[in-house]
């Protein structure tokens, strides 16, 4: 795999950003497109629009059959048992949004528990919070150890007779760590708990077998995969798609509308009520055949050689204190310097083109937990090199000059 | 714009070693601030004395090189005005953030006013604006007697 070839497929670094190279170190945020997936909306926009799934013409059943290709697609990448269990949202976020939602309307009483980790991004928190107000169930966090994991003991700990759900993070946003999640799921399903993975940072970044997680909901970011914004995908087993309620009511869901009565759609339709995201939808099958052209084993290998040789040059910095030491660990470098505030950081790095992160990356339990009110957090993507982090390595001894460090 | 505009040494100088950081007993004036996506948070300690004239000033919290720098050169410049006055220059400078080129208040000394418009630099990232606004917007509180926590989020 040639980098430079794949960085070519990427326009936003073909022009200089505010006079300077572009050093994209924000993917885990969101990823840069490749031109297959810019192009592929424009070309259905100009020459194929239609809305699917409702009018016989022409048009709308050429569309239709793009929207369902996407889903076969979706199916065959993450190695689904059936095209059915792949439901689009809005995004991870909706489709977290989605499960809680629904498994909580049925299966949630007062006094239940839904374990989560306190690696959480706000996104698999805060939907089981409107929860925990509506019907007075319980959070608990599994607790992450000194180096920032959360270990199959420390979900064990947690698991009580009232544990309903389990809904963990598949890789950390900030300590890029791995979780055991195919070990939680075992565990899980001989106390007979389901489980939901957010896998926003799994997706984008190693292999997916749902068969063989054997997890019963697994949620994915299309923006962070090289798509379009406002696409997301709910992979669900069969079983609960079937047995848990509606979500969003509207258009498309619908099997008879009554009066006195209204039948649902079958699956997926069942979940997908009004006019979605259909463009995003078709253009996102270009961005699943662009990583299934790379290989994901070679996005692996990529992005690991590049954590590597980061953690390497940032550890010889003094004065950079890298957050968490997971022993599986993602394309992730959280880290602070001393005596300088994240947010200096990325100010100072921006000038230089360098556009990392800042802030809580939307975990703030996590944050509270390492007593950090904020980190800075530089991500890798497919496009990266090691110029990349020498060039992060030279902005961040900038801005140890500017500071007197 | 160049970077060294915005970290100009006394921003550093301040932000490093923030003037008037801490609590005193008789505050009888206070608010906090807080700027959830930065993590920035300040709690503005200010006592107002019989003839509406800020006696003493103080303020607690963390944040970035800006927020402190502002915090500290903003208590600097406060103590010993009216409440009146202070309102003015609370007005002017987030008037001179916002888009103003000068300040225009008659109050300030001139020395003080380049100390004022170090913060200018800001201007040019807008993320950071609110960085450099946060500890007067939570003055403006203190003074009001509000009890809503102040947020720089739009």
């Amino acid at each position: 795999m040639k980098i430079d070839d794949i960085k070519r497929e990427f326009p936003i670094f073909d022009d200089k950003i505010q006079n300077n190279d572009l050093v994209y170190l924000d993917s885990a945020n969101s990823s840069q497109k490749p031109r297959v997936v810019v192009d592929r909306i424009y070309d259905f926009y100009t020459k194929e629009f239609s809305n699917v799934g409702r009018s016989v013409h022409y048009l709308a059943v050429a569309a239709t059959n793009l929207y369902e290709q996407t889903r076969v697609s979706v199916q065959k990448y993450i190695n689904a048992k059936d095209k059915d269990e792949i439901v689009f949202t809005k995004g991870a976020t909706e489709a977290i949004n989605l499960v809680a939602n629904t498994f909580g309307q049925k299966y949630l009483s007062e006094g239940d528990e839904v374990l989560l980790t306190e690696l959480e991004h706000h996104s698999n928190y805060v939907p089981w919070h409107f929860l925990r107000k509506a019907k007075n169930i319980k959070i608990e966090f599994a607790e992450i150890n000194d180096d920032g994991e959360v270990t199959l003991e420390a979900i064990e700990k947690k698991i009580t007779k009232k544990t309903k759900i389990i809904s963990v993070s598949h890789l950390s946003n900030v300590t890029g760590a791995i979780l055991p999640i195919k070990e939680i799921v075992q565990l899980a399903h001989s106390k007979n708990i389901p489980v939901l993975i957010d896998g926003c940072q799994g997706a984008p970044h190693l292999k997916l077998d749902m068969q063989e997680i054997d997890c019963d909901f697994y949620a994915i970011s299309g923006h962070k995969m090289y798509g379009p914004t406002g696409i997301g995908v709910l992979y669900a087993k069969k079983k609960w798609l079937e047995d848990l309620p509606p979500y969003q009511g509207g258009g498309g869901m619908i099997n008879e509308v009554k009066k006195e009565g209204i039948t649902y759609g079958e699956l997926p339709n069942k979940y997908e009520a009004g006019t979605m995201a259909t463009a995003q939808v078709i253009a996102f099958n270009e961005s699943i055949k662009f990583m299934e052209k790379i290989g994901i084993q070679n996005i692996e290998k990529h992005e690991k050689e590049l954590l590597d040789y980061g953690l390497e040059k940032l550890r010889k910095n003094n004065s950079v204190n890298i957050i968490g030491n997971p022993k599986e660990k993602g394309g992730v470098i959280s880290f602070t310097i001393e005596d300088v505030h994240p947010h200096d950081i990325a100010t100072i790095l921006d000038e230089d083109g360098v556009a990392i992160r800042a802030g809580h990356h939307c975990c703030q339990i996590l944050h509270d937990k390492l007593n950090l009110p904020a980190t800075a957090r530089a991500s890798f993507g497919v496009y990266n090199t090691k110029d990349d982090i020498d060039k992060l390595d030279e902005a961040i001894n900038k801005c140890k000059k500017i500071f007197n460090l | 714009m160049d970077l060294k505009d915005l970290y100009q040494e006394i921003i550093l100088d301040h932000g490093k070693n923030p003037r008037n950081l801490g609590k005193f007993d008789n505050y009888n004036k206070d608010a906090k601030g807080n700027n959830p996506l930065c993590g920035d948070n300040v709690h503005v300690y200010l006592r107002l004395n019989e003839n509406k004239k800020v006696e003493d000033i103080a303020f607690e919290g963390h944040g970035c090189a800006i927020s402190m720098a502002s915090a500290s050169i903003m208590t600097d410049m406060v103590r010993g005005k009216e409440e009146k006055e202070v309102k003015e220059i609370v007005s002017d400078f987030l008037g001179m953030i916002k888009e103003k080129d000068s300040l225009e208040t008659n109050i300030l000394k001139d020395d003080e006013k380049t100390k004022l418009m170090s913060l200018s630099g800001v201007k040019q990232y807008p993320m950071r604006v609110k960085c450099a606004t946060l500890s007067w917007h939570t003055l403006t509180s203190a003074l009001d007697n509000s009890d809503q926590i102040v947020k720089t989020e739009e």
